[in-house]
């Protein structure tokens, strides 16, 4: 099983510490890891990233954090940074923001930031919006990590038992993923299976969350990205000669 | 005869940044996080014992109730400080008895 991490807080601008914590998800047993990037970022540091997964045998995943205010913003965001990189991820912070991202194709992952239950808008009008237009919802780990050293994790787990099982049924893609800015904070894809106890989720569906899930995310983007793209479904096999 | 309580032991890397941490402090430290995420009735059915701890090699197997397993595994993945200290444990190996325990985790080494 090829495991994916799609929210390794690798630090661009450090890259010694970059170096350890892409070292340390190979060493764990990652073989594809999405860094979060800033839009702006030149493509001589993207590719510095790249070659510094490659050289601990990770397959590199460019990704962008959209963290609008308002709905306006994040289409605005959408339509400039798409095609630039591979997997979008829509922060967010309202309920108005969670609905127009979770109805719009071009996102891949909603990201609900927040360890309080009152801010995470994930409930079934959220999940059957992101059902028809294949959104996955992201379930970051070190937040929940985090959630423990802080006492705030009762809350926060009953949430996520209600996300889970929602996304569950309307059939809402999970995705799971370290978030991890420091190596202590990654733990091995078993570990974090086993962690999906604590949220009901059992470990088929967490292993899932941490391999074939994130993977379609990427696969399905980077068919998009390739120069054969015509639409859903649609490809050039090959050009006709002579005309 | 078959044993009333089936056993699993795990074999553990206990990572630290800052030193390295002692065998009670390992120890305490899983057993406080059994306790505050599965309370005082998980933590009676999870028959927590450190079997082996070596400082050194930052290595560690613990045993637990068969049926806790799962619990046990959730409990040591969010073990992130010890002694105030940050940490990480990652479970390497899970068996039914140390003899085999002990085979894998060196074969795992030898390995790689």
């Amino acid at each position: 099983m090829r495991f994916v991490d799609l929210c390794l807080c690798a630090p661009w601008t450090n890259l010694e510490q970059a170096k350890r914590l892409i070292a340390k998800s190979a060493e764990l047993g990652y073989s594809q890891i999405g860094v979060p990037l800033p839009a702006t970022i030149r493509e001589e540091a993207v590719s510095q990233m790249r070659q510094i997964s490659e050289e601990n045998g990770l397959d590199f995943v460019t990704r962008l954090d959209l963290a609008p205010k308002s709905p306006d913003e994040l289409l605005a965001g959408l339509r400039r940074f798409r095609s630039k990189f591979e997997v979008l991820a829509a922060i967010c912070n309202s309920k108005v923001m969670a609905r127009q991202a979770a109805k719009d194709r071009r996102v891949d992952l909603l990201c609900f930031r927040s360890l309080d239950p009152r801010k995470r808008f994930f409930d079934r009008a959220e999940a059957e919006l992101a059902s028809a237009s294949g959104a996955a919802l992201e379930i970051c780990l070190a937040q929940m990590l985090s959630s423990l050293e802080v006492n705030l994790s009762v809350g926060f787990f009953s949430r996520l038992r209600r996300e889970a099982s929602i996304a569950k049924s309307f059939r809402v893609p999970i995705v799971f993923s370290s978030g991890a800015s420091e190596p202590l904070l990654l733990r091995k894809p078993q570990d974090y299976a086993a962690l999906s106890l604590l949220f009901d989720v059992d470990a088929s569906c967490a292993l899932e969350a941490l391999s074939v899930n994130p993977a379609g995310v990427v696969e399905r983007n980077r068919r998009k990205q390739s120069s054969d793209y015509v639409a859903p479904g649609v490809r050039v096999v090959k050009e006709a000669r002579g005309r | 005869m078959t044993r009333l309580v089936r056993r699993r032991y795990l074999a553990l890397k206990i990572e630290c940044e800052e030193g390295g941490v002692d065998q009670r402090a390992v120890s305490d430290a899983v057993w406080n996080t059994v306790l505050r995420l599965f309370g005082e009735v998980g933590c009676s059915q999870a028959g927590l014992y450190l079997v082996h701890f070596d400082e050194t090699k930052e290595y560690a197997v613990l045993r637990c109730s068969h049926k806790a397993l799962p619990m046990v595994k959730a409990a040591i993945a969010s073990v992130t400080k010890i002694d105030n200290k940050p940490t990480a444990i990652h479970v390497l190996r899970v068996s039914g008895s140390i003899k085999t325990l002990s085979k894998k985790v060196d074969g795992g080494r030898a390995r790689s």
